[in-house]
């Protein structure tokens, strides 16, 4: 009992606890984090600087007299060195702190915060989609392998990534809006309904919900429809051929092959057998397809005259907002790790032997 | 599978086809041949594949050829002739609102599109293979900074990347150029860097070590080698997204500059009047689907082909 006992205790000492090993993992992820998210600064930080178009003078103006130039270019820190400006600029995000963009002369962080939940609901709508019909044609597709419902999926993803987005949003704007007239133009909603609903979450399509403004709800979903699946279409695309390259893995173990001996339906095979097993890589390509969304859809914005991060950074750029700029991407980089944080931590919770 | 008997059954056959399939290559160049040989049998069988390799040869022979395949000077302005359909009379595609022809402007813009796709697809996938190949042979701390450094820019959007670049840089196609080549560089680094990882300890690399190699000497003499199909195919399949990048680029107005025929800018040009002239902004777009498509389906072919870990056999 005792020797048992005793080299029990010897086993345990040399496995290391599980709360050591979580806490390590813990401390090293935060650490890794972090580098990423400072290096991210880093590199938005000096291309911020080495803009060609002066700062100072997207503030005071090009008709500035030479000293109020100096005064804000003292008042913006940008003659103390490089390094002691980023680290004036760490300080300030690690408070939560983007400073006044020079363009909207509001708040970063409020501008942010009023632009992301245009974003939020595009992308969402998209991965939605993305999601709902990607998932099944790449099961499909895996179950016909080589067959014709796998050729026509395969060419209609591949049709998706050819396209360039922003000419598909012209034709689409072209067709549904010019010539059909089936959906709303450009814009969140027609402009004698903007502004007539309280902001609640920012998403119109929640809000006008909200207040039970259902005139309001199908113009904004006329708004919306086409962005949405434009962007849709992508996020089927990638998601279906993962799907089907991921299924494909599945059907080569052999507890597929045991279960088919077995007499389990082709069915039970598929839905009850594979894709459990599936939905865990599925979760990673998700959560990136997403993320890729709310931060990529840079074109389909400005096709779409949509309000969103996007289209607020990409002005931002062109006119040399740096403030606007660092918090944009500040934003995007924190959304980009906290998404890959989250599928890491749905495998764990998918997946036992990941615990 | 259909054109496969036919070929085999011509009577007597020829010396070359004999000499480019036989199981037993008398030299490593003749080894290398009947490789080619069969690798474009395969590719030839594999019809989309086929078709995307049809394209892209097309588009480099109207780039060689644009003076010949242009019916005006893809410059030439004619107020006169503003923004007539297509099929009207000697203007295939229609004019533009300057009145330049719309096919003359697409045949040459196939230049600046396959230059920019050159350089970057040689420039990204061997600064990648560098960083990757250094990174998962060394180990240690190069490793985890290298990797590090791949995972900040990985963490960006890469339009946004690019665009802060060329903001930076001053626009223009050569700023283009170089920002797209800073944004498609870390996908190769990743997967150099994996397939590192599992030949780095193989025998033949410790021979070459054993006899004095210096370490660049293996990264480049012996490890490249071996990560070149896999890079190859992330390439082909990487340039459809390049060609995007750049459609998107121009059409910002941020890559090449006018009057230069980009594709690009010429849909950014059609957009004004894309409700009541279509074709301006119709036809660029177009191009570029066809192109990337292409791309695609080469690249979705060469897959299957190159690498082994995926076809079914």
């Amino acid at each position: 009992m005792s020797i048992a006992e005793s080299t029990a205790t010897v086993v345990r000492r040399g496995q290391t606890s599980p709360l050591y090993k979580f806490l390590k993992g813990l401390i090293a992820g935060l650490f890794s984090i972090t580098l990423t998210m400072v290096g991210l600064l880093f590199v938005t930080f000096i291309i911020a600087r080495v803009m060609p178009v002066d700062p100072v003078l997207a503030v005071v103006g090009e008709r500035a007299s030479q000293e109020i130039y100096e005064a804000a270019y003292k008042a913006m820190g940008l003659d103390q060195p490089l390094v002691v400006q980023f680290w004036l600029f760490l300080k300030q995000v690690a408070a939560g702190d983007f400073g006044m963009s020079t363009l909207t002369a509001r708040p970063v962080v409020e501008d942010i915060g009023r632009v992301f939940p245009a974003t939020l609901e595009l992308a969402t709508l998209a991965t939605i989609a993305g999601v709902g019909l990607g998932v099944p044609m790449g099961v499909l597709a895996a179950v016909y392998e080589g067959r014709w419902p796998d050729q026509i999926i395969r060419v209609v993803g591949l049709f998706g990534y050819s396209m360039p987005i922003f000419w598909f949003g012209l034709m689409g704007l072209l067709i549904f809006y010019g010539i059909l007239g089936w959906v709303g133009g450009p814009g969140r909603l027609d402009i004698y309904y903007e502004d007539i609903i309280p902001p609640v979450t920012g998403m119109i399509l929640i809000d006008s919900l909200l207040a039970r403004d259902t005139e309001i709800f199908w113009n904004a979903v006329s708004h919306i429809i086409l962005p949405a699946s434009i962007l849709g279409y992508y996020s089927i695309a990638y998601i279906s051929r993962m799907t089907r390259s991921f299924m494909l893995e599945q059907f080569s173990q052999e507890y597929i092959t045991t279960a088919r001996v077995k007499g389990v339906s082709e069915t039970a095979v598929i839905w009850r057998h594979a894709l459990p097993n599936v939905m865990i890589p599925l979760i990673t390509v998700i959560a990136l397809s997403y993320a890729n969304l709310l931060e990529g859809s840079v074109l389909t914005e400005i096709i779409f005259s949509w309000p969103g991060l996007g289209n607020y950074i990409t002005n931002a750029l062109l006119s040399a907002d740096m403030n606007a700029v660092l918090g944009g991407t500040v934003v995007v980089g924190a959304i980009f790790v906290g998404l890959n944080l989250f599928s890491d931590f749905m495998y764990k919770v998918v997946d036992p032997r990941a615990r | 599978m259909t054109t496969a008997p036919v070929k085999s059954n011509v009577p007597a056959r020829s010396g070359l086809k004999a000499w480019l399939t036989s199981d037993a290559p008398v030299s490593r160049s003749h080894a290398k041949a009947v490789q080619l040989y069969l690798g474009w049998l395969k590719l030839y069988e594999n019809k989309l594949a086929f078709l995307g390799f049809l394209i892209i040869v097309s588009l480099v022979l109207m780039a060689i050829f644009a003076p010949l395949l242009a019916t005006a000077e893809p410059n030439a302005q004619d107020l006169s002739k503003r923004l007539l359909s297509p099929l009207s009379e000697g203007h295939l595609l229609g004019t533009d609102e300057l009145g330049r022809d719309i096919w003359s402007r697409l045949v040459y813009g196939s230049r600046i599109t396959l230059l920019i796709v050159g350089i970057v697809a040689f420039t990204a996938p061997v600064f990648g293979l560098l960083i990757g190949t250094v990174a998962g042979y060394l180990g240690g701390w190069v490793d985890q900074v290298l990797m590090r450094l791949v995972d900040i820019f990985l963490a960006f959007p890469r339009l946004v990347l690019a665009l802060a670049f060329v903001a930076a840089l001053g626009a223009g196609i050569e700023s283009a150029i170089i920002a797209i080549s800073l944004t498609a560089w870390p996908p190769y680094a990743r997967i150099a860097r994996a397939e590192t990882l599992t030949i780095r300890n193989a025998d033949y690399i410790s021979a070459v070590r054993l006899q004095g190699a210096g370490v660049m000497h293996i990264i480049v003499g012996h490890v490249w080698p071996l990560c070149l199909s896999s890079i190859i195919v992330r390439v082909t399949l990487d340039m459809a997204g390049i060609i995007l990048t750049a459609a998107g680029l121009g059409f910002l107005g941020l890559g090449a500059q006018p009057p230069e025929p980009e594709w690009g800018a010429m849909i950014s040009a059609g957009r004004k009047f894309v409700l009541d002239q279509w074709w301006v902004a119709a036809m660029p777009g177009m191009a570029i689907f066809i192109v990337s498509l292409g791309f695609n389906l080469l690249g979705d072919g060469l897959r299957d082909i190159l690498d082994p870990k995926k076809s079914q056999s």
